[in-house]
């Protein structure tokens, strides 16, 4: 009886252990983030805006927009919070009378998309062996 | 007296953890794999069949018997598809990418149900004696088949569908004689075209 309820307690530690990365998951909208996991990359918009620039060498804001099925606003706020994280880089100019602007993922964006890919997978073996 | 908490049900369903993690691990890929256009259409095996398809339609225009007319073609078709599968493979295989995930499943599976009408219609025009139709209704197929898998690939892609198409168009209310002339011009010529574009500016 007693083994049983020291291994009901470790399985209690392990959980608390592991639960400040998972509310992150279980809901994104809270705040209780952990440090390791990357919250500027958790939200939605964020995450599709670094994984599309992932697989491209560039995007253009109308590419992106219509890839990620969002609004000019929603796009131009969250592509702004990625930029002022140096995670992506955005260049303006021209295209014949047309204003273009173009975002690109520098090496610390993608450096924290592997980081997120990473953890992801660690919380998945985690909780299948835990 | 109103109450003072929130109106939720305190007893929501559990989300599993690692279905959670894993509902952002597919959604990264599919954003990735969306993004990511079909690059592995292979430009110069598209160079490639153009030069046997000139081989054949001049092979084809001196042939006496229909039967043997067809035979030319169809064994032009089994060289083209020799050529473009392990092109698209190489090249897929080049740019670290899956052939048969994500746009280029979708690139077969666009690309493949009018091929299977135009397999049908060859055969069921020949049983009929109405070979004279074959080149457009082939340039057609043909062309409608680049169009829709072109949909998920470079932007050349479609454009050259759409010439096959406008070829096949022609083909098919211009005298029967012409037929081998519409299908150099558009196996031949419009792939080779399109495909040294492709090769230039679409990696290979």
């Amino acid at each position: 009886m007693a083994k049983s309820s020291t291994a009901h307690q470790e399985r209690v530690q392990r959980s608390r252990e592991r639960g400040s990365s998972l509310e992150a998951i279980r809901n994104p909208a809270r705040e209780a983030v952990p440090a390791d996991l990357d919250r500027l990359i958790h939200e939605h918009i964020r995450l599709g805006i670094v994984s599309a620039l992932a697989v491209n060498r560039s995007l253009t804001f109308n590419e992106l927009k219509a890839l990620l099925k969002t609004t000019d606003g929603n796009l131009s706020v969250h592509a702004r919070k990625l930029e002022e994280a140096n995670y992506i880089v955005c260049t303006k100019s021209f295209d014949g009378r047309l204003p273009k602007t173009e975002y690109r993922l520098v090496a610390a964006g993608r450096r924290a998309l592997e980081r997120y890919l990473n953890h992801m997978e660690a919380l998945i073996r985690a909780t299948r062996e835990g | 007296m109103a109450t003072s908490g929130p109106l939720r049900s305190p007893q929501r369903e559990p989300i599993p953890i690692d279905a959670r993690a894993a509902d952002h691990l597919r959604y990264i890929r599919e954003t990735m794999e969306s993004a990511a256009e079909f690059t592995a259409v292979p430009g110069w095996g598209g160079v490639a069949m153009g030069v046997t398809a000139l081989l054949a339609a001049f092979a084809a225009s001196r042939q006496v018997t229909p039967r043997a007319w067809l035979a030319v073609w169809l064994i032009e078709a089994f060289v083209a598809v020799a050529i473009a599968a392990p092109a698209a493979a190489t090249k897929a295989h080049r740019a670290n990418s899956a052939l048969f995930s994500g746009p280029g499943r979708k690139f077969v599976l666009s690309f493949a149900p009018p091929i299977v009408v135009g397999g049908l219609l060859t055969f069921a025009l020949y049983h009929v004696g109405v070979l004279a139709a074959l080149p457009g209704v082939w340039l057609l197929l043909y062309g409608t088949a680049i169009v829709t898998g072109g949909a998920f690939s470079v932007r050349i892609v479609p454009v050259m569908g759409l010439c096959l198409m406008l070829l096949g168009g022609a083909a098919l209310f211009t005298p029967a004689a012409w037929g081998d002339a519409f299908m150099a011009a558009g196996f031949g010529g419009v792939q080779i075209g399109f495909g040294w574009w492709i090769a230039r500016h679409h990696g290979g």
